[in-house]
């Protein structure tokens, strides 16, 4: 906007909406501020804001008692192996239907979206009886697979978006100036479509580290990621609350910090570029 | 451009991710589709018996089922009122000048990077607890009674809950329309004297109608699948005060065993689903259109 406004009503502006933006985030820094406390200072009544002891014990528990780091390997191989293989192949589908459109394009495109629309509870029971079957109850590339197929329309439709905006012309001249085809897509093509699979795969990481109905219901206690680890402090654990909060921060704080590089692309991938 | 041969290969590019897709989509909801007319429990293996559609009269007729359509309604009806509306809301006070706009920007995101279980189990935990929640806590401050919300108003905690997740997706991708509005257009109507109420009914609002209703479609299409936040929170109780379609198809093919059941369910919640997702289609495939 490029409206001046007067300088009064910009600092009235400024106070509402820090406010309203801290009354937003507080939950989150509560629970970052609780996981330095020590379990009688997290329940003390009335709570300390800032004036407590701060103490990093509780980020060592957890890991002591729970073997944290293990969740915390499941959830970085799942998350980044079901993206990794959502784009070795999703580029290519995407890049034909960008490059070489035909008439079908446009239907498959909205099927390849339908399927995404599927609600889980519909499949649970067939994927987990095939699971238990297969012997992949519980198993990391049981996961990467289901995380895999339920992502796979979003990668496709983002990287689609990103491709549709190459020029055609720039192959063309490419073309003219005798490239063949293995050299158009390795020198010209692959530099200017890279921007758009880094964010593709930036978003899906974000949604795959965050799934939280495939991770549940088809892990115990070896491939279970983080989502499923913190699930399980439901019941009388919940109370620890310095350790929930520790265990927490460190779930949430890698993809916090990816999220706030992702604002734009999460707009773009999560509404199918309907809007821009 | 497109010859036989290039269109070959572009076929052959396309191919695995649409068996893949196929694959997903057609084996799994046909083997649902089978199992709901059986008589199927895991704890009676090889007693299974073609029943027709029974599974699907137990369901319907159920009244764990309309408590269930009911809560499932009212979660994502009342999901999508405070996220609409606060994003509205939000949208057009972040589009405002003022100091440390980002900063700002990137607290109001935070909850929707957070992950379901952990943002469910603050709330319960640090929040809502009765005694040791913050509200709690506050409630005492002020000498009234400490309220305990996910046994008295286990629907409305989960609400609250999810609307938190929410908000700042459906702010973003407001903001984002908003930015794209013709500041010279506002400016022609306020020097035409229009006031900010009117600008923002006749102006504003329209140019937002897409993106609004490209949220509540999207929305509405996750918010009927809600289910780990039920999970860690109520476990759909008391009693079914807090279960949805989801939740319930969970608990009957999963908890009892009956995948007879819970298959009937599940196809009821594709029916459910696909209703809505004709109506997102036909926006995003015309945003396809050139």
């Amino acid at each position: 906007m490029a409206r001046e406004a007067s300088p009064s009503r910009k600092i009235v502006t400024t106070a509402v909406a820090w406010a309203i933006g801290l009354a937003i985030f507080f939950p989150v820094l509560w629970t970052i501020l609780t996981s330095f406390k020590t379990e009688a200072e997290a329940i003390a009544s009335p709570p300390s804001f800032l004036l407590f002891d701060w103490t990093l014990e509780n980020y060592a528990e957890v890991q002591e008692r729970s073997n944290y780091l293990r969740h915390f390997w499941n959830s970085v191989v799942i998350s980044i192996g079901s993206t990794l293989l959502g784009l070795v192949v999703g580029v290519p589908a995407a890049w034909a239907m960008a490059f070489a459109p035909s008439k079908n394009t446009k239907g498959v495109l909205m099927w390849m979206l339908s399927t995404k629309m599927l609600p889980p509870v519909g499949v649970l029971v067939p994927i987990y009886l095939l699971f238990r079957d297969g012997g992949l109850l519980d198993t990391r590339i049981g996961l990467v697979m289901v995380l895999l197929l339920v992502n796979l329309p979003i990668i496709i439709w983002m990287l689609y978006t990103y491709f549709k905006e190459i020029p055609a012309d720039i192959l063309e001249a490419a073309r003219m100036d005798g490239a063949m085809l293995r050299a158009e897509i390795l020198y010209v093509l692959t530099p200017m479509a890279l921007p758009g699979i880094a964010s593709t795969m930036l978003l899906n990481v974000i949604l795959a580290w965050n799934e939280a109905f495939w991770t549940l219901n088809l892990t115990a206690a070896k491939a279970a990621p983080l989502t499923a680890f913190i699930a399980s402090y439901s019941s009388p654990e919940g109370l620890f609350y310095a350790k929930l909060s520790a265990a927490s921060t460190m779930a949430i704080a890698p993809i916090l910090v990816l999220g706030w590089f992702s604002q734009k692309q999460l707009v773009r991938g999560l509404t199918f570029g309907a809007v821009k | 451009m497109a010859t036989a041969h290039s269109r070959m290969t572009a076929r052959l590019m396309i191919s695995p991710a649409v068996i893949m897709l196929l694959g997903w989509m057609i084996v799994p909801l046909s083997m649902t589709l089978y199992f709901s007319f059986l008589r199927y429990n895991l704890l009676m293996p090889g007693m299974e018996e073609w029943i027709g559609f029974t599974n699907y009269e137990y369901f319907l007729t159920d009244p764990a089922f309309f408590e269930a359509l009911g809560n499932t309604l009212a979660l994502v009806g009342g999901v999508l009122a405070i996220t609409v509306i606060g994003g509205v809301g939000l949208a057009l006070l972040l589009d405002q000048p003022f100091f440390g706009q980002g900063v700002v920007r990137i607290l109001v995101i935070a909850p929707f990077f957070v992950m379901p279980t952990v943002s469910a189990l603050v709330w319960k935990n640090m929040f809502f607890h009765p005694v040791n929640g913050l509200f709690a806590h506050a409630a005492k401050g002020m000498g009234m009674q400490p309220f305990d919300f996910l046994a008295h108003a286990p629907l409305l905690s989960i609400i609250l809950i999810v609307a938190w997740q929410w908000l700042p997706f459906a702010t973003l991708i407001l903001l984002t329309a908003m930015q794209s509005l013709d500041s010279e257009q506002q400016e022609a109507a306020e020097m035409d004297g229009a006031g900010p109420l009117s600008r923002f009914i006749y102006i504003v609002m329209p140019h937002l109608a897409r993106a609004i209703t490209v949220v509540i479609l999207i929305q509405t299409i996750f918010l009927l699948s809600i289910f780990a936040e039920i999970l860690v929170t109520t476990n759909g109780g008391p009693g079914y005060a807090s279960t949805n379609i989801a939740y319930l198809v969970y608990a009957q093919s999963l908890l009892q065993f009956d995948v007879g059941g819970g298959s009937a369910g599940g196809i009821v919640a594709v029916v459910l689903a696909n209703i809505v997702a004709i109506f997102l289609m036909r926006m995003i495939g015309k945003s396809l259109e050139p």
